[in-house]
């Protein structure tokens, strides 16, 4: 048995609070009812997902590298792509702790009882940076182990030493993010931390592929970052194959010296960092808690009050509530940074008045399908008032038709400039980002309108959770429009037929919605 | 709409409603106009799930609904556009001024600009929110919020007010400010509704007080109707409560 308020007594406390989590996240927090034989039925769930969701990753890996494993030698060019991929899985996992550690600055849950409590708050805190580290490095080997075990498989288990690299990046990551945090914290003062971090984070965390895309684009003329990779420009623009540099590749490819220089340095990061910093926590926590609670004060323009019919005044609701809330808008338009890299192929097609790639089109036409979703959970299920306008009189469509109008609003404003632009090029092209952006908004809306379930919008980074196949079909919808519009360029026929796979999509999804009670 | 004073303000008929098991469970109940109502009631027993159906936020199962005659299953406009519905937690946005809120709600029930602008800032002044008019909720305390929900709640002049624990973690003054508000209402010839676990208030306020427990009415009358029911001419609203819920 462990001593109370020691560091093994938090982490058996903290294990059981992360069981619950994750238990929580795969059963999107239903409760456990049991099935007709009196078995808890989420653990029965939980247990085949468990077991099937890893068969069809491994599926997928296998379907990926089958033809790839036997042949990749330790060359420079191998190494350009495992460091690329490294990277990318530490950029991803570097976003997602700064994420982490902003929520554990900002959000109470039990801080307060902890800080209350006649125990070193200093280790609980460096159990839960040690719980980031793991749970990082434990959600990337769910989706990246797959690869490395098909990788081992067919290579050799030389392999196996990627999980190492995986951990290894997930501690360093974790501890960057727990020193950039703070050092933002430092500079910007805790009001406006949570902010930037969290625009840092998705930026960090998008950065790497969209860099490598607008390198892409920029050297090789198209958006293929696996040709960028693989190029003669980025050969030549590389360190020595023997620089220290390419550690992590060689650690991830089975060179065990080189494993044990990566886990050893991410550990010498991770140690001193944690140390130096989770005794601070919980003083950080208590001023970001604590931080000034000076009013907003609105300029009323010298006109006080304007009522106006009730859709009108439901749309206005809408459209303040998001400019005001540059958290939320940050968060909802961070898809956009995805569009740089057709921007500027956009502009570089424009420059040169040369036809534009195909992949604008579908990137244009997903990126509306996912800001559209994004959108309508806000206003849909994120409505932090619905006793009040449900009570009002109105009717219940049109409530609902008031505020798919915003979301439309609202991307027709992203996407505008983007199919103007295109117009002066290629009008079918322009054609086909229009309608089909059209399409895919409307079908995220109308999967967010039957998935709807009340939640508050402070909570929308994890409406994700809320329904898993709102989700999917979301994404699989807006892939299938965007396959569609891509088509449409130069098939009308097929394109057509596309967009029946999208509206068949559509249907089985409407068919699998919970009925509204 | 039928204009006759002997029409109930809230006529509530045989009112079922199951969530796998009953919540309310044949509930019969009426509010006579200009009356101040109070609805009693243990944790549970179905007050906060009667008084959603009556606003047209949740649909019974069996039953029928009038406000003021009007059919509030049949025509929920009609009978939305007469009722003022505060829950127990104050539901209001954050990034809105209470004037902004107030804005909104008067646009939501079609009230008449020039009308709407008199009433949100006599409002705003009779509340003590005239100071904080053009800040943003945000950093309201409980207090604060729920006045300005409460603000919400009147604005169209509803003839049925209807709270579900108004009170609930308000300071003495907020909280007396906020009868004072209800006390002016019924006067005005209004009909209020209101659930609470404060018996001194009931006491002090209700024209008539409903018993409900387990989805039913058990008791109702004034104070002294469930005194001489009970026996006891001196019995305080707590002994009796505890007494009918046990």
């Amino acid at each position: 048995m462990s001593t109370p308020g020691s560091l093994l007594w938090f982490a058996r406390f903290e294990t059981r609070l992360a069981w619950r989590d994750l238990l929580a996240m795969m059963t999107a927090g239903r409760r456990d009812r049991p099935d007709r034989r009196g078995r808890p039925a989420r653990r029965r769930g939980v247990a085949i997902g468990l077991i099937t969701l890893p068969i069809f990753l491994h599926a997928v890996a296998f379907l990926v590298l089958y033809f790839v494993a036997a042949g990749i030698r330790a060359d420079l060019p191998t190494f350009i792509v495992v460091t690329a991929g490294i990277l990318l899985a530490g950029s991803a996992m570097l976003a997602q702790a700064m994420e982490t550690v902003t929520r554990t600055f900002y959000i109470r849950s039990d801080l307060e009882l902890i800080l209350s409590a006649p125990v070193q708050a200093g280790k609980l805190f460096a159990v839960r940076i040690a719980a980031m580290a793991l749970s990082s490095a434990f959600m990337s080997m769910l989706v990246i182990g797959p690869f490395i075990n098909v990788l081992a498989w067919r290579g050799g288990v030389q392999w196996l030493g990627a999980y190492g690299v995986l951990m290894a990046v997930s501690i360093t990551s974790t501890a960057l993010a727990v020193a950039l945090t703070i050092l933002l914290f430092k500079i910007m003062g805790p009001a406006r931390t949570r902010l930037v971090a969290q625009i840092a984070a998705a930026i960090i965390g998008g950065m790497f592929v969209i860099g490598l895309q607008v390198a892409a684009m920029l050297s090789t003329g198209t958006l293929s970052r696996f040709a960028f990779l693989r190029s003669e420009y980025a050969l030549t623009h590389v360190p020595d194959i023997h620089s220290v540099f390419w550690y992590p590749a060689r650690a991830a490819m089975g060179d065990w010296y080189s494993l044990a220089f990566v886990l050893c340095g991410s550990v010498l990061l991770f140690v001193p960092i944690t140390a130096r910093y989770a005794p601070r926590f919980a003083d950080y926590a208590l001023t970001a808690s604590s931080r000034s609670h000076k009013a907003v004060r609105e300029q009323s323009g010298g006109r006080d009050f304007r009522v106006e019919p009730a859709a009108s005044a439901l749309r206005r609701k809408e459209r303040r509530l998001l400019l005001r809330d540059p958290w939320l808008m940050s968060q909802s338009l961070m898809q956009l940074l995805y569009l740089i890299p057709p921007a500027v192929l956009l502009w570089n097609s424009l420059g040169r008045g040369s036809a534009v790639s195909l992949v604008l089109v579908p990137v244009l036409i997903m990126t509306a399908g996912q800001l559209a979703g994004g959108l309508a959970w806000i206003t849909i299920s994120g409505e932090d008032a619905p006793d009040l306008v449900m009570s009002a009189p109105m009717t219940a469509w049109g409530l609902l038709r008031a505020k798919i109008e915003v979301v439309m609003q609202c991307v027709g404003v992203v996407l505008f400039p983007f199919a103007g632009l295109l117009a002066l090029i290629s009008l079918r092209q322009a054609l086909a980002i229009a309608i089909g952006s059209a399409a895919a908004a409307a079908s995220s809306t109308a999967i967010q309108l039957w998935f709807r379930s009340q939640s508050k919008r402070s909570h929308f980074r994890r409406r994700h959770t809320s329904s898993r196949i709102a989700t999917l079909s979301e994404a699989l919808v807006s892939i299938t429009w965007a396959a569609a519009g891509a088509v449409a360029v130069v098939n009308t026929l097929f394109a057509a037929i596309a967009a029946l796979v999208a509206l068949g999509i559509l249907a089985c999804v409407r068919a699998l919605a919970p009925r509204a009670s | 709409m039928p204009s006759n004073k002997l029409v109930p303000a809230l006529e509530i008929k045989g009112l079922k409603k199951s969530f796998g098991r009953p919540a309310v469970d044949g509930l019969d109940l009426r509010v006579r106009p200009g009356e101040f109502y109070m609805l009693l009631g243990p944790n549970g027993a179905g007050k906060t799930t009667t008084l959603r159906m009556v606003t047209g936020l949740l649909k019974p199962d069996e039953g029928a609904i009038s406000v003021f005659g009007i059919d509030a299953l049949a025509e929920p406009l009609q009978a939305k556009q007469i009722i003022g519905w505060l829950s127990d937690e104050p539901m209001i946005y954050d990034k809105l001024t209470p004037l902004e809120y107030l804005e909104f709600v008067a646009g939501l029930w079609s009230v008449e600009a020039s009308v709407a602008e008199a009433r949100a800032h006599d409002l705003i002044r009779w509340l003590g929110l005239k100071d904080h008019a053009h800040e943003r909720c945000e950093k309201f305390s409980r207090g604060m919020r729920q006045k300005v929900a409460l603000a919400g709640a009147l604005l169209h002049e509803p003839r049925l007010i209807i709270l579900d624990e108004p009170l609930t973690g308000l300071d003495a003054g907020a909280a007396r400010l906020v009868k004072d508000v209800l006390v002016e209402n019924v006067r005005a010839g209004r009909s209020v509704v209101m659930t609470t676990h404060i018996l001194e208030i009931a006491e002090r306020m209700a024209d008539r007080i409903g018993v409900i427990s387990g989805g039913r009415l058990i008791a109702e009358g004034t104070l002294d109707e469930l005194r001489d029911g009970f026996g006891k001419a001196s019995a305080s609203l707590e002994e009796m409560f505890l007494a009918i819920v046990e």
